[in-house]
């Protein structure tokens, strides 16, 4: 709050969402179009959903001008970013918030995937509910297409309901050729050089599941979407020459598959 | 642990542990290091090895050169050759005197790597893995970035045994994967000095860990809120899971240990319900989608655990044969001792009591050999 109104009583020109976006913490979303926001019909609902809605309404679109204490200003605030990540879950579904989104996704601004088989894979951010209050704001990473925490507690506190259930899907479905090419590579523990039984065998389950489901899919005439595919059915055509010893990192992991 | 504390706060290797970023490092016990059968074969790996040795172990070279003299004697009987750099600066006390800061920069890292190598081995022994084990226990390690982990606590592995290749990695024993570290500083620290075989061993040590159920009661929470309060979730619960269950309740209970390791601490985050489903407005995306999910096996794992046990599938499709050929019952003394008998009694007895189950584990599979699969 005291950020806020020293930046806005030094600097008059600076608007409320340019101030907020660039604060500290809150990288993850992108700026809402004013006319998005003036347009009344994007903001239904959202007036039994946050207090002080007018308000919060008016200090987001640059026209609040109300006298009030301090109390009331810092309640005022915390409606204005309430209001403007529940509006910003809406806007990134639409055309330019999506484009706005991809943006900041080719940049890196919401992390890499963590999980090392995913080579530094751009996350997403999303949320496990669309409705505000039920958990944070979790990353998505969709070459393993599972979900993280982000690393930063500042970000850990966002409201997962401020990037909603869908987007990352929808971004998926829109700019379909984002899609990273997935992997089969898998880790595998080993003791000594020796695979460990017990993961080993959960590990030949899993890939039994995955033959399953490329099967399926190619029965259905879909793109399986796996990298390794295009080397296997070459593979398969020249000869069964023995893969060649990999060195390092690849020694750890189950890169080679079965025929499907 | 407490052997290291008996030693000089500032020594060498408490120093080089509370180095930022340092802080996966166990201080490897003196005592471990001195004894040479420890070091086997890392003269060869480091170079200027007898001053690194040294410098660990907070030897002052200037004034022993007792210490040396007999150091000298040991080496001629190994017998064994020096690498090129290691002879340079090999050992004239009067050189030594005269050694340059950038001499000392060398040492220092070949210290840090001797040291990086002796801790990989030194954390597989009983004192090193216990020392991990009060380490891991207070988190310093970290947790699961996954988030169906539950913040599941990780520990630092490597993925090759050769100093050089990889940096320290982070093993989760609740989805079996591995990640980076979340900080940056780690990115320094090499994964040999960790080593390949410590994850696993680790929790095969300690098969009484709770690896998954850190916040059950948390965890049934969220489910249940999940559950009743949502239906818009991003989780394959609500249909699979009924389904899942129908299909088990036809089943039997699960075993308490599936191939060595026990049901419960087998990649207990994965599975049903562990698994994101991707969803747009609440409903699904095919699996025939260009962007539908491809890669849930990564985090699948049968509802039905019997799956696993491949000697038993095996023995279930393939094992009607030899019914006939032993009538000597599953005895655990005998069919220690005797492995043909015991391999051809699978059979029999899942013909008298199908998915025979009890908790001792010996029963359960044909291939309980080992004897992890024990539970003590």
């Amino acid at each position: 709050m005291d950020d806020f109104n020293s930046d806005t009583d030094s600097d008059y020109t600076s608007y409320w969402r340019d101030w907020f976006i660039s604060s500290k913490g809150n990288e993850y979303f992108c700026e809402i179009d004013e006319d998005y926001l003036t347009d009344r019909f994007n903001l239904t609902g959202l007036n039994q959903e946050v207090e002080h809605y007018n308000h919060a309404l008016d200090l987001v679109t640059d026209v609040f001008d109300v006298e009030c204490d301090d109390d009331m200003r810092a309640q005022i605030e915390k409606s204005a970013r309430h209001l403007y990540g529940l509006v910003h879950a809406r806007y990134i579904v639409t055309t330019r918030g999506l484009a706005k989104m991809m943006e900041k996704y080719k940049k890196y601004d919401f992390g890499r995937c963590p999980r090392v088989l995913c080579n530094q894979q751009p996350l997403l951010p999303m949320g496990q509910h669309d409705v505000p209050g039920y958990s944070t704001v979790k990353l998505y990473c969709a070459k393993c297409e599972d979900l993280y925490n982000p690393k930063s507690s500042r970000h850990a506190s966002i409201d997962g309901a401020y990037f909603g259930t869908s987007f990352h899907n929808i971004m998926f479905q829109v700019y379909p050729a984002m899609l990273p090419p997935k992997s089969s590579r898998r880790y595998e523990p080993r003791v000594f050089g020796f695979k460990v039984h017990a993961h080993a065998a959960l590990g030949r389950w899993q890939e039994e599941e995955r033959v399953r489901m490329c099967k399926r899919l190619r029965d259905a005439g879909v793109d399986t979407g796996f990298e390794e595919e295009e080397e296997e059915e070459e593979e398969m055509e020249e000869d069964d020459a023995a893969p060649g010893e990999e060195e390092g990192i690849d020694d750890m992991f189950e890169g080679r598959l079965v025929q499907v | 642990m407490s052997s290291s504390s008996q030693e000089v706060a500032d020594s060498w290797i408490s120093a080089f542990c509370n180095i930022l970023g340092h802080e996966y490092f166990a201080e490897v016990s003196e005592d471990f290091i001195e004894d040479d059968f420890n070091l086997t074969g890392l003269q060869s790996q480091v170079p200027m090895y007898k001053e690194a040795l040294e410098m660990i172990l907070d030897v002052e070279p200037e004034e022993d050169d007792d210490y040396e003299e007999d150091e000298e004697d040991e080496d001629e009987d190994e017998n064994e050759p020096f690498g090129a750099e290691s002879a340079l600066g090999y050992r004239r006390a009067g050189e030594r005197r005269h050694m340059g800061l950038g001499k000392l920069n060398v040492i220092e890292a070949s210290a840090e790597l001797l040291y990086g190598l002796i801790h990989q081995r030194y954390i597989t022994s009983r004192p090193g893995i216990q020392q991990m084990a009060e380490k891991y226990d207070l988190q310093h390690f970290g947790t699961c970035p996954r988030v169906f982990c539950n913040g599941c606590k990780v520990l630092p592995v490597g993925c090759s045994d050769t100093p050089g290749q990889e940096t320290v990695k982070l093993f989760c024993p609740s989805c079996l994967d591995i990640y980076t570290p979340p900080n940056s500083r780690f990115q320094t620290v090499d994964g040999a000095f960790f080593g390949t075989t410590f994850g696993c061993l680790f929790f095969m040590s300690f098969p009484e860990l709770d690896i998954g159920n850190r916040n059950s009661e948390a965890v049934a929470a969220l489910a249940q809120q999940q559950g009743l309060q949502i239906p818009n979730i991003g989780m394959n619960e609500s249909r699979n899971a009924q389904s899942g269950q129908n299909g088990q309740s036809r089943s039997t209970p699960m075993p308490a240990v599936v191939n060595g390791v026990s049901t419960t601490s087998l990649a207990p985050g994965l599975g049903r319900g562990k698994i994101y489903e991707p969803r747009i407005y609440g409903f699904r995306v095919s699996e025939r989608a260009k962007s539908g999910p491809r890669m849930k096996w990564l985090r699948s794992r049968p509802a039905d655990v019997h799956e696993l046990d491949e000697a038993r599938r095996f023995f279930e499709e393939n094992g009607a044969e030899d019914q006939t050929a032993d009538q000597i019952m599953p005895d655990q003394e005998q069919s220690q001792t005797l492995p043909v008998e015991r391999r051809k009694k699978a059979p029999m007895r899942r013909r008298r009591e199908p998915y025979a189950v009890n908790g001792t584990g010996a029963n359960g599979s044909p291939m309980d050999t080992n004897g992890t699969g024990n539970g003590g």
